[in-house]
């Protein structure tokens, strides 16, 4: 317990803890939109895809400027995202396909600058393969301001657009009828969603960024049935994982940050499928047991009858 | 035989064996799972590692079989009590994935099981790998490895591939007639979890996923006859697999990072340019169309 309250004094840590909350909180808000549309598997691409961009970045500027990373991460995110859009509306390949072979094609792609990066002088130190599974430790201040502050943006934005997002989850039809702009709204969500894997794979890595976006949301469907509440379920849910993952992580040495971030998360959901009320399995149970006793009565009375 | 011939015979083995296994995902719109089967299969790998404390390829290729599997049940559960598959696929492979990598990192952080390996692969250390089997010459791990699994996969293939063929097409129809449809289910994912695990020490967990589909992926565009398919997409694996060496050692980079991209340049073009299906064809028959009418 000294130990936690030891950590907790200090200032890094501190601002780590408040990054990791935020991300968490943006990518439950995100990530249950995204699992609405089904679009959650596209989370998992955008990550892997974001890879060669930061290498591209660094070998380019050949310095590791937070900044600069995550640009090349969102333009190749972004590519991505379109490659798998392009496949699927030209050509007989269905999405799952199309999403796992720009995931794997990408990231194959950026583990060959990977190494031509560890090959560059500067490369070896850049700590690029942080990225892979995330090191939230090494985060410093003006990193994790900008992540909190990049989280907090996008949590605003998704706010305020927030009954336009829901028209067009639901009903796509009536939100081009109500005169939405449907195609730049579905752009626009897209961006968001990329923008906050992007500004998470430095802490939560890559390959697990998808777990961010889709276990609190889920998590979340089981709690509620109405959108509103459902966000602000998954965004706590998101919010406690990110906290308590980092926690743990900062406990040991060199442990990576992401892999305890999705083990918490998973947690939550396990909690969740079981004792949710009404949709939960035990809850589900206790119904079902309750409606075969009545049957079971109703039965033997016709049968006396 | 020379460093250079192994390297590309086994990479070659790879891509085949891959290749042919990824037609099936892809017409069963599978493809997910075998990426999240990709990533569990090292925690099966780590376990097998841990239980055993060694490195011997059998309980390894059994470790994968069965979490492979386990990965697919658990899916098959999660989105029978209601959750949308896609959503499943994604909660239960970053979990069991998270564990692999933690159990790594905090118990056998001091062998040659490392991270960056089991996702990577290194296919430059594999032709030093030797293994005595019999009267044989010392032979490659990776490579009796990859060619008993080809062996068996080709096997179940052809003594199913009726089977296999009503099930990916046509599943009702299949269960009509009487053919165990979840066993085929099941055994397909047994076949993908060994060949992930004996493609896993040359091409590592994720890129194993572009070996899968990629070229699956590229004969779809250009056939529809499943033979042809099959035979496309085992060319290609190995095409992806040759190039891919080449590229990698005059840019000096990562061998499977290359034969990822090589797979997916093939993909490229084959959309752009394939006969029937391609997007550059397509444009061509809407303007004949225009003109015409």
């Amino acid at each position: 317990m000294s130990d936690l309250l030891m950590m907790l004094g200090d200032a890094n840590t501190r601002w780590v803890l408040v990054g990791t909350m935020l991300l968490g909180l943006a990518s439950g808000v995100l990530g249950s939109f995204a699992l609405l549309r089904k679009q959650s598997l596209i989370g998992d691409a955008v990550a892997h895809a974001a890879l060669p961009g930061i290498c591209i970045a660094f070998l380019f500027t050949g310095e590791k400027s937070l900044i600069v990373l995550l640009i090349g991460a969102t333009t190749t995110g972004l590519l991505a995202a379109y490659c798998i859009q392009l496949i699927v509306s030209s050509s007989i390949i269905k999405e799952d396909t199309a999403i796992c072979l720009i995931l794997s094609v990408f990231f194959g792609f950026g583990i060959v600058l990977l190494t031509k990066v560890q090959q560059m002088p500067s490369g070896n130190k850049s700590g690029l393969d942080a990225f892979i599974f995330g090191q939230a430790a090494s985060l410093v201040g003006s990193d994790v301001k900008l992540m909190a502050g990049a989280a907090a943006i996008l949590i605003i934005i998704t706010m305020l657009l927030f009954k336009e997002f829901k028209v067009l989850t639901f009903d796509p039809e009536f939100a081009k009828g109500l005169g939405l702009p449907t195609g730049f709204l579905n752009f626009l969500f897209l961006s968001l969603l990329v923008a906050v894997v992007v500004i998470g794979i430095q802490a939560v890595g890559v390959i697990l960024m998808a777990a961010l976006l889709i276990t609190p949301a889920i998590a979340a469907r089981y709690w509620t049935n109405s959108l509103s509440k459902m966000i602000i379920i998954s965004g706590i849910f998101g919010a406690i994982s990110g906290v308590v993952g980092t926690l743990i992580s900062t406990f040991g040495q060199g442990l990576p940050t992401g892999p305890f971030i999705v083990v918490t998360a998973t947690f939550i959901f396990l909690v969740s499928m079981l004792f949710a009320p009404e949709r939960g399995i035990i809850a589900k149970k206790i119904k079902q047991n309750i409606y075969h006793k009545q049957l079971n009565k109703a039965g033997a009375k016709e049968g006396m009858s | 035989m020379s460093y250079e011939a192994w390297i590309l015979i086994i990479g070659s083995l790879a891509g085949v064996t891959c290749g042919i296994i990824g037609c099936f995902l892809i017409l069963r719109r599978l493809s997910m799972l075998a990426d999240a089967i990709s990533h569990t299969v090292l925690l099966g790998i780590v376990l097998a590692f841990l239980i055993s404390q060694s490195m011997n390829g059998m309980y390894m290729l059994i470790g994968a079989a069965v979490v492979g599997v386990l990965t697919a049940v658990f899916v098959q559960l999660l989105s029978s009590s209601g959750i949308q598959e896609d959503a499943s696929i994604g909660v239960v492979f970053t979990f069991l994935f998270a564990i692999g990598v933690i159990l790594i990192t905090v118990f056998a952080d001091n062998v040659h099981l490392d991270v960056d390996h089991a996702l990577m692969g290194e296919i430059a250390f594999v032709p030093f790998d030797l293994v005595q089997l019999g009267f044989l010459p010392p032979l490659p791990k990776a490579f009796l490895m990859l060619s008993a699994v080809l062996i068996t996969n080709l096997l179940i293939i052809v003594l199913f591939y009726k089977e296999f063929k009503i099930t990916s097409f046509d599943p009702q129809m299949a269960a009509a007639i009487g053919i165990p449809v979840l066993f085929i289910h099941y055994l397909l994912m047994g076949m993908v979890s060994i060949t992930t695990v004996a493609s896993f020490d040359s091409v590592g967990a994720i890129l194993v996923v572009a070996m899968l589909i990629a070229p699956g992926a590229s004969a779809y565009l250009l056939t529809n006859k499943l033979t042809i398919m099959l035979l496309l997409s085992a060319v290609f694996g190995i095409a992806s697999a040759v190039l891919g060496y080449y590229t990698a050692s005059f840019l000096d980079a990562s061998i499977s990072g290359s034969m990822a991209s090589v797979n997916g340049i093939i993909f490229a073009l084959v959309f752009l340019f394939s006969p029937s299906k391609g997007l550059i064809s397509k444009k061509f028959t809407f303007k004949k169309l225009n003109t015409e009418s």
